[in-house]
């Protein structure tokens, strides 16, 4: 399944890029797109565990993807 | 098109006009602006980037929590995205209510929950011409 990986902030500085897609098979969760991505990107600046965040809501590492979906990784927020 | 967000300088008066009802005794205005002075320095002005549709998702759900805690509660809000400068603001919400014990205790939610949870980011500009990320700690 495809789904499209987009970086923000600090980490899409570190990476060079804001969106990667990315080519998993069935059953990938969120870590394991986290995975993928350091072997595509410097993703040196992204911690062991960073928020992630699903189809615009925040997910665990654990959670499932489906073909399709939309995963950020999304640095210390600063709203507000 | 965007609900929450806005390049566009904000305009309170505004925001609390979009409250104001006939029922509501008591209207309160948060605005969060950006510091001139740092510790280590003034700060010319602040880059806000944002993770629009999830920022959008996060601040449209934080609004109906709002709603559902304090009933009655009439919230609109706006949060500045690209160059604010010191001194201009980068954040407003306005919260009227019946009674003004629900319209801080809401509009203190509401800001504290922007703080925590929206994929909003600030690079802060020195004088000196240097820039940063900032940490949450010191947002």
């Amino acid at each position: 399944m495809r789904v499209r990986v987009r970086l923000f902030a600090s980490y899409a500085e570190a990476a060079g890029r804001s969106e990667v897609e990315l080519e998993l098979p069935e059953g990938a969760r969120v870590a394991d797109a986290l995975r993928a991505l350091r072997s595509r990107v410097d993703a040196s600046r992204l911690p062991p565990s960073p928020l992630a965040a699903v189809n615009l809501r925040y997910a665990k590492g654990e959670a499932l993807l489906a073909d399709g979906d939309e995963v950020a990784f999304i640095p210390p927020v600063a709203g507000g | 098109m965007a609900r929450y967000l806005t390049d566009e300088p904000l305009d309170p008066a505004r925001l609390l006009a979009q409250v104001a009802s006939p029922g509501c005794g008591a209207a309160v205005l948060f605005l969060g602006t950006v510091r001139r002075s740092a510790e280590d320095g003034d700060i010319e002005g602040i880059d806000y980037s944002a993770y629009h549709e999830m920022a959008e998702a996060e601040l449209s759900r934080i609004v109906e929590e709002a709603r559902g805690r304090w009933s009655g509660a009439r919230i609109a809000l706006l949060h500045r995205l690209g160059w604010v400068p010191a001194g201009e603001a980068s954040a407003a919400i306005a919260v009227a209510c019946p009674h003004r014990a629900d319209a801080y205790a809401a509009s203190r939610f509401v800001i504290d929950e922007i703080k925590r949870r929206v994929p909003i980011w600030k690079r802060e500009r020195l004088g000196s011409g240097a820039s940063r990320w900032v940490e949450p700690a010191h947002a």
